[in-house]
């Protein structure tokens, strides 16, 4: 079968990285094609080559065996290539048919824009993959399942043969990632090529029909999915074979630190109670959009619950900041780095300092001197690779980042740190670091709560683990009922006879 | 995250405080190039005209830019902040009429400043309290207020003015601290190095840095983002108030249209100072020579009879010009 | 009455007719069909600087060197004519004139990657200056018009000053421009998701940078209608006016932050500062309120903009999904 769109020795280098070195991808019509690799690997450059934003210094890119230049992101999508981004592709503001429709829209007389016939087949393009919306709703209006719907459909409505999913799955609940791979499904029979970006092996198991890996911008391997196995494509992906393995832990747990009762939200969460106790890691497992966020995010201030009562080391606390949260002992390190991590455009010193400032001022005026000092300290603890303390944090890798906010929580001598998906979007050679790192916090006597949608991760770091389902905790569990059965079970709302509830 | 990270202190390589800075870059730094404009801006009203170098001359001039640059203090950090405030010149007219009704209901010197300084003070609390209380855009916020108050300076003044303050209220805008050292000059001086203190050396100027960079993380770091926000509004309010007080001092009356337009002065003179205008960078010494710039300009240009107007094109170029030029360059 | 909850157009639409109802109340003249033409006729400057103020605004910028550049174009046409230019090539130049003011600085955002506040707060003194230049700052009075010149805004076709049928023309044509055509599309898509803008084939910088030049036009039709409609045409004339064009979009419900606003809501918020001004006269209020009515007006509309807007959080509970 001849591929639809191939690429061959494509190459793309920003100042100091070679993003892209020789690579290739073949996409054949009918199929869905995986690209896998590590944070880094070059998945997200090839995306934007595909998409006409980015233009490589050497390679070709063939459609239908003829060559082509992606010259901006319309000669690729007159190419037939689009794409469906995670979350931020389309336009709030506009229907439904405008942003199915937006810069190919069906034109009347004098050239203008023909509405009707817009609405018309705007209406028939969603009726063919299932979806039944109005199109002259504002897109504000979905939820996001549906406009993943509406992404699709503008992708089937400029005709293209190749889609590119790039995490299409990240923000959606179990049973609309179901409904995405009967979509998915759809889309093959309809011959479209399919580029599957994911982290997520048993999407790429469940859907994909042939893989592609990139290391380090370089293409590794292309093959068959059925031909392949998980640790082949581990080892693929990292160059090396690495089972996940969970670091031992001592299990000294001490005295309660800190017990939550009744916190209740308006919207996000109910009757969220649990105790923790030092030196023991407590699991929040529930899918994205479980309310375990929204109820860790109200413990350290962010979000304002209704009523609620916690105590720290037995003493009541009111949180209603996040000053207050740090001053209780209670430090969060959130999902999203990229907007609540580290403040980009302050030296690393200075993000280290931030919540303590008045620790490090004198007579009101700060001193650089322990400044320096207490960011020396904890930095080192934590081995970060930066040139020198006064450099930007945003000239840091992701990793390095990260490194810097556990740096200026750890220098609050917390009691209880809040690891939102400490390992979400992070390659696998750096999960491991991640696990041992917050085991060793547990055994520094730190009580550590875990919040994170992968069960692997969650049953093997938890002493306990907490499961919500819709706002609430379906389920406490603990030592032998910790089973990855019991967690689907819980989170799915499933009782011990298999009836969905 | 590496595995051993917390049991090998001892083994993890130092990482220096800060690098030696290249002195190339010390030079080629904004309030370096703000020097040597002034330099040069100096040293041709110099030539130009053999009135310029004059003690006396020279601390006439000072009264171009003295008010302004109160504000300008505080617009900078509320802009480093991520924030803006257009209803300064307004909170002057507002500020200035309620001088006004002091000094008509007997009020002594003192009794006027302090109306002066409340009502600025009120504005600000306006400001910050629709911007961080209920969260609404600055530069909406303050296109309101700044029809706000000063509308409301005309409903109380229509087309009259007060005039006839006490001659103790001239001190302000017309006294001397000594020699040719204004009153404003030296307010102008005290607040600067005030305000580099609190905005360079103190727990507040760092999160005012923090938020305008990332306020979302500021917020997750432990930063009280809205209080931070609201005190700015409200120093930027008393710090036109007391602008207002050195205005009105100076020119001896009140009339509803006083200030009018002097936002947009002082949004250059930050701007030109090097503070970014879409926050998180900027310094109080860029903001203190934007000032001796413009008000040498201006200044300059008075003594060679060029209109007004001629300087405020001069202005406008100056404000483009300094962020278009090293942005071209950086092109090449 | 879900037309009435989601449409901040109907609501805006309605508290003018409520405002104008109350005044007619008391001052029945008020509502007399010449005098509400007299009020939109009064309004039309505003109203067509607002409409292109609103398509800046949509693409996440701002245009604060509306009113300098309308007070050059205008300045232009009176010395055009001064010059002895016929009338309709002075109609046909001016609206040329504003664009290229318009486009550079559509360049500077666009190219260099300036802000538009300090790219316009800056051109908006410049521009000022030019007239200075131009004229020495001399002003051109009435009895150097030509009659032709000053008559036409307020020459009267099918019941209606010319003035007006501008106006509704300028409205007509950028409904269907914003509303028909790919290009209208993209000024809301760039400012609603300018990184999805970019994935459907938008140029952001270009865009930008057209909404410039379009309001630069607007700008320079209005240069000649309100120098024609006042009779004189000097450096300061429509002085700290782009604040009232702000705040007609504000008061209309475009949103400060881009994507949102339409043509009839830049009108209607024109319209709302037009009937307040032309009322407070009528009701015996000083005409120094208006002002002050003015800024609370901004400030409301854009309180209730925003709780209207405002995201309405993670919805998670399934009790709150019934609610």
């Amino acid at each position: 079968m001849q591929p639809v769109l191939s690429l061959r020795g494509i190459s793309k280098s920003f100042p100091g990285v070679k993003a892209l070195e020789d690579v290739q991808l073949d996409l054949y019509p009918g199929q869905v094609t995986a690209l896998i690799g590590e944070n880094g690997a070059g998945k997200s450059t090839i995306v934007k080559i595909l998409t006409g934003i980015y233009q490589p210094e050497a390679g070709e890119i063939r459609v239908a065996g003829q060559g082509m230049r992606f010259d901006s992101a319309e000669a690729a999508a007159q190419a037939g290539v689009t794409a469906i981004h995670q979350e931020t592709v389309l336009f709030d503001e506009l229907s439904v048919a405008e942003n199915i429709w937006l810069g190919h829209a069906p034109r009347g007389r004098f050239g203008l824009i023909d509405r009707a016939e817009m609405r018309r087949s705007a209406r028939t393009l969603l009726q063919s993959i299932g979806a039944d919306l109005d199109p002259d709703l504002r897109l504000k209006e979905l939820g996001i399942a549906s406009k993943h719907l509406v992404a699709i459909a503008r992708a089937l409505s400029i005709d293209a043969r190749v889609v590119i999913m790039d995490e299409p799955t990240a923000a959606l609940s179990h049973k609309e990632i179901h409904e995405l791979y009967d979509l998915v499904e759809a889309l093959k029979a309809k011959g479209k090529a399919i580029l599957f970006i994911s982290h997520k092996f048993d999407e790429i198991f469940r859907i994909a029909d042939r893989y592609t890996v990139f290391r380090d911008g370089r293409f590794v391997a292309e093959g068959a999915m059925d031909q392949v196995g998980e640790a082949d494509l581990v080892q693929m992906m990292v160059g090396r074979s690495v089972d996940q393995i969970f670091p031992t832990r001592a299990h000294n747990i001490g005295d309660e630190v800190l017990r939550v009762a009744g916190y209740n939200h308006p919207t996000e969460f109910a009757d969220i109670a649990f105790h923790l106790r030092r030196g023991g890691v407590l699991g929040v497992y529930g899918p994205v959009g479980a309310g375990g966020s929204g109820g860790m995010q109200a413990l350290f201030g962010i979000t304002r619950p209704s009523r609620g009562a916690c105590m720290v080391e037995g003493t009541a606390r009111i949180i209603r900041s996040t000053a207050e949260a740090i001053a209780a002992g209670i430090v969060y390190v959130p999902e999203d780095r990229g907007r609540q991590g580290a403040v980009k455009g302050l030296p690393i010193f200075q993000n280290v300092t931030l919540p303590q400032l008045n620790r490090v001022s004198r007579r009101g005026l700060l001193q650089m001197a322990e400044e320096f000092a207490l960011a020396r300290d904890y930095t080192a603890r934590l081995d970060l690779r930066a040139a020198s303390l006064d450099q930007d944090v945003g000239l840091l890798s992701g990793g390095n980042q990260q490194k810097v906010v556990i740096a200026k929580w750890l220098a609050t001598r917390p009691k209880v740190i809040i690891l939102d998906e400490p390992t979400k979007g992070i390659d696998i050679g750096s999960k491991a670091a991640v696990h041992a790192f917050m085991a060793e916090l547990a055994a520094q006597g730190l009580a550590v709560i875990m919040v994170s949608s992968e069960i692997p991760e969650v049953l093997g770091m938890s002493d306990r683990v907490i499961v919500m389902r819709e706002g609430r905790i379906v389920s406490e569990l603990a030592g032998e009922a910790m089973t990855p059965e019991a967690l689907v079970r819980a989170a799915a709302g499933i009782d011990g006879q298999g009836v969905a509830a | 995250m590496n595995p051993e990270a917390n049991t090998g202190a001892s083994r993890a390589r130092a990482i220096p405080d800060r690098l030696p800075p290249p002195l190339w870059q010390a030079l080629r730094s904004w309030e370096a190039l703000l020097v040597v404009v002034f330099v040069l801006v100096f040293a041709a009203n110099s030539f130009a005209s053999p009135y310029f170098l004059n003690a006396w001359n020279l601390s006439d001039a000072t009264f171009n830019f003295t008010e302004k640059a109160m504000i300008a203090f505080a617009m900078a950090m509320l802009i480093i902040a991520g924030e803006i405030d257009l209803s300064v010149a307004s909170i002057i007219a507002l500020a200035s009429t309620a001088m006004g009704l002091a000094m008509t209901a007997g009020a002594g010197t003192p009794l006027i400043v302090a109306a002066g300084l409340v009502t600025g003070l009120a504005c600000g609390a306006v400001n910050g309290w629709l911007v961080a209380g209920m969260g609404l855009p600055s530069i909406v916020v303050t296109i309101g207020t700044m029809s706000l108050f000063r509308g409301i300076a005309f409903v109380v003044l229509g087309d009259q003015a007060f005039t006839g303050y006490p001659p103790g209220f001239a001190y302000f805008g017309q006294g001397y601290v000594w020699w040719v050292i204004s009153v404003e000059l030296a307010l102008f001086a005290a607040l600067a190095i005030g305000f580099y203190m609190l905005l360079h050396r103190t727990g507040f100027g760092r999160s005012v840095f923090a938020i305008g960079n990332n306020a979302t993380a500021a917020l997750f770091s432990g930063i009280r983002v809205g209080r931070v926000r609201f005190m700015l509004f409200l120093l930027t309010g008393v710090m036109s108030g007391l602008a207002a007080v050195c205005l009105t001092s100076r020119l001896g009356s009140t009339r509803p249209s006083i200030a009018t337009g002097m936002e947009l002065e002082v949004v250059t003179m930050v701007v030109l100072g090097g503070v970014s205008i879409l926050g998180g960078s900027g310094s109080i010494l860029g903001v203190v020579l934007a000032a001796f710039i413009m008000g040498m300009v201006t200044f300059g240009f008075g003594l060679l009879n060029v209109p007004g107007i001629v300087m405020s094109i001069f202005v406008g170029l100056l404000l483009i010009g300094v962020i278009a030029v090293p942005r071209l360059l950086r092109r090449k | 009455m879900t037309w009435l909850t989601r449409s901040r157009e109907a609501q805006l639409a309605l508290a003018i007719a409520v405002l104008t109802g109350l005044i007619a109340l008391r001052f029945p003249g008020f509502v007399a069909p010449g005098n509400l033409m007299a009020v939109f006729n009064d309004s039309a400057p505003l109203i067509i600087l607002a409409i292109g103020q609103m398509i800046v605004i949509l693409t996440k910028c701002i245009d604060l060197s509306v009113a300098a550049n309308l007070a050059l174009s205008g300045m232009v046409a009176a010395m055009l004519n001064g010059a002895g230019v016929p009338l309709p090539v002075i109609l046909l130049a001016d609206p040329l004139v504003g664009p290229p003011f318009g486009g550079v600085n559509g360049v500077l955002v666009w190219k260099l990657g300036i802000p538009s506040i300090v790219v316009t707060l800056g051109t908006m003194t410049i521009y000022r200056g030019i007239i200075f230049l131009m004229t020495n700052g001399k002003w051109i009075n009435a009895h150097e018009m030509t009659e032709g010149f000053k008559a036409l805004p307020r020459l009267v076709l099918l019941g209606l000053p010319v003035m007006s049928w501008v106006a509704l023309a300028v409205i007509a044509l950028f409904a269907l421009i914003l509303g028909r055509t790919g290009r209208g599309r993209a000024f809301l898509a760039v400012g609603g998701n300018p990184h999805a803008a970019v994935y459907a084939g938008i140029d952001v910088g270009r865009t930008q940078a057209l909404a410039f030049v379009l309001s630069g036009a607007l700008a320079g039709l209005t240069g000649y209608l309100w120098v024609s409609r006042y009779a004189v045409a000097y450096v300061d004339i429509a002085g700290g006016f782009e604040l009232d064009v702000v705040a007609a979009c504000v008061i209309g419900g475009v949103s400060i932050a881009g994507g949102v606003g339409t043509v009839a809501g830049a009108v209607l918020g024109a319209l709302f500062l037009g009937v307040v001004k032309n009322a407070l006269p009528v009701i015996g209020i000083s005409p120094f309120w208006q002002m002050a009515i003015a800024g609370m007006a901004i400030l409301l509309a854009v309180a209730f903009n925003a709780s209207q807007s405002r995201p309405r959080g993670r919805i998670i509970l399934r009790e709150a999904v019934q609610r």
